[in-house]
């Protein structure tokens, strides 16, 4: 019942909520950032996280520090958090929070059976999967030929499962067809989702929704860049497009069309909630396109302590914890590549 | 506002209780004939033959009970975040068990209130008739009034000061200088417990089992 979950929410989800929250002060803040900038080496860096909530998680490694030991050690804090949570959690919130680990799933998926395209060591690429993604049987992903095998001897067993149902062929993998089994699953996913939020209500819902529209929405405005010029047609790529979201139905029938930056905007224009993005595209660089969209995401994360009661706070604890892995990993490329001008571009800064 | 905007519930309320309403002004436009759709001489007799114990226990029991429900739910509102905020920052711990004091705060106006509802009842013999005097039946009245009131206002002012400790302690753990200010706003929470514990005083003060 809207603005009821005051009475019952805290009965079996109080202490989650206050606990992640407490996690979220440990997010860098801006003054932690400047300081980050001035190091002029990685060991500086080290030094700084070290006084901030990451404390001594470097302490134990050896001195030349790669940044992706910084990266692997700051996603592993993540994973950490977020498995302790994970275990706390009764229904429906360990439902929810599942959920948020499918779209890490989805990707893991991906890039194994794309690095096993390319015949690469499994071994390797199991290592560079995130570690909220895993799934028991994993690492027999690399047998799969094509997409009938891969469902019918892996992932039957996953919790993907449901979402193969649209993409279940018998054509051989290639690149076009991992990107195409990659967008199917996650319009499946978010779908999903989204009527799992619906169908918690109140507050939830109503946060939810919209940032998964947002969420949505931009992965409909990726798919459509990164298509232009590629042998998807027009019917294909609409097809792809998850069906929630502002842009959908009128946006996406336009962006479906779409052939250029030009028209894309046109699009976006007609939706005034996106007008930070789309007032990037006018030079026409992704880069630029990508970060409007963190920046984005962080300021609706943001919105989410706002409201009290709600799930959404672990959501956008995940948003905000991933972007700022990103931006540590854009300040030791910065500080260890000796690209000082540069450190400024990357970093979308939360607090 | 169509059905499936409200949800069916909402809706069969509305429809029941527009009906139980009609039938209600049914009743009261002919209620001096015996054959009306209710009989309102009749149904007055089931109440006027109540006995006064049976209301002034149930106005002691709910004054105690209803507090102390509305006190133990603001406490358990209040504690689970205090103590999911305190994991990261204990300092808060002591200072919010503020919070779950003024909860405990409405459990003692219900007790306050009970005992003196029940020191209010006394003895009395029953008429030749098995009925009871005037008086007795206006004090099984009043304390039954004065529960309901202590009672429904304590579980809400509970609820209230409950769900503001929670974003008490909450806010505290992010930013200390917000403690003071919140405080305040449970405070006047709190205070709505008592303007019920007042009106409760003031209608049992008169009631008196015996004739005098």
């Amino acid at each position: 019942m809207y603005g009821f979950e005051a009475l019952t929410f805290n009965a079996k989800d109080g202490y989650l909520e206050a606990l992640v929250r407490g996690y979220r002060s440990g997010l860098l803040t801006a003054g932690d950032y400047n300081n980050l900038c001035q190091c002029d080496s990685l060991d500086d860096i080290k030094l700084h996280l070290g006084t901030t909530d990451y404390g001594n998680f470097l302490q134990n490694e050896p001195s030349p520090l790669q940044v992706s030991t910084i990266v692997e050690k700051c996603t592993q804090k993540l994973v950490e958090e977020f498995r302790h949570m994970r275990c706390q959690a009764s229904e429906p919130l360990a439902t929810f929070l599942d959920y948020l680990t499918y779209g890490y799933m989805i990707d893991n998926v991906v890039l194994i059976v794309t690095g096993t395209l390319h015949e690469r060591d499994v071994q390797d690429l199991l290592q560079k999967c995130h570690p909220l993604g895993m799934f028991d049987s994993i690492e027999t992903l690399a047998v799969a030929q094509n997409m009938r095998e891969l469902y019918r001897l892996v992932l039957v067993d996953s919790p993907l499962a449901p979402y193969f149902s649209d993409c279940i062929r018998s054509e051989d993998l290639d690149e076009m067809n991992i990107e195409i089994m990659r967008n199917t699953l996650y319009k499946a996913y978010f779908e999903d989702f989204c009527q799992f939020c619906q169908k918690l209500g109140g507050t939830t819902a109503e946060w939810m929704t919209d940032m998964l529209t947002f969420q949505a929405d931009r992965r409909t405005i990726n798919l459509t860049i990164n298509s232009m010029g590629t042998e998807l047609t027009r019917d294909d790529r609409k097809k792809l497009y998850p069906a929630v979201g502002l842009l959908y139905p009128q946006g996406q029938q336009g962006l479906a069309a779409s052939e250029d930056y030009d028209q894309v905007r046109a699009v976006l224009e007609n939706y005034s909630q996106y007008q930070t993005i789309y007032s990037k595209m006018g030079f026409g660089e992704t880069p630029l396109l990508d970060k409007a969209f963190y920046e984005e995401e962080v300021r609706r994360s943001i919105g989410s302590l706002d409201l009290q009661f709600h799930y959404g706070v672990f959501y956008a604890y995940l948003c905000m914890r991933e972007q700022e892995i990103r931006n540590l990993m854009w300040v030791s490329e910065c500080v260890q590549q000796d690209q000082k001008a540069r450190i400024y571009d990357g970093i979308v800064y939360i607090f | 506002m169509g059905i499936t905007e409200v949800g069916p519930i909402a809706f069969y309320t509305w429809v029941i209780c527009s009906i139980s309403f009609v039938l209600f002004l049914y009743g009261v436009n002919i209620s001096s004939t015996s054959d009306s759709f209710i009989d309102w001489g009749y149904l007055y007799q089931l109440f006027a033959f109540v006995d006064p114990y049976l209301l002034s226990g149930l106005g002691v029991s709910m004054a105690i009970g209803l507090s102390v429900l509305g006190a133990a739910w603001g406490i358990f509102i209040t504690g689970s975040s205090l103590i999911g905020a305190a994991v990261k920052a204990p300092r808060i711990t002591s200072k919010n068990l503020v919070s779950v004091i003024f909860c405990e705060a409405v459990a003692i106006y219900g007790v306050v209130v009970a005992i003196l509802l029940a020191t209010k009842t006394e003895t009395v013999n029953s008429l030749e008739n098995g009925d009871y005097s005037a008086s007795s039946k206006a004090a099984g009245y009043a304390i039954f009034a004065s529960g309901a009131t202590v009672g429904f206002a304590n579980l809400v002012c509970g609820v209230c000061v409950g769900v503001v400790g929670s974003s008490c302690a909450l806010s505290d753990a992010q930013n200390s200088a917000l403690f003071v200010k919140i405080l305040v706003i449970e405070i006047f929470g709190s205070a709505l417990g008592l303007f019920g514990v007042i009106i409760g005083v003031i209608l049992s003060a008169h009631a008196r089992f015996k004739d005098e």
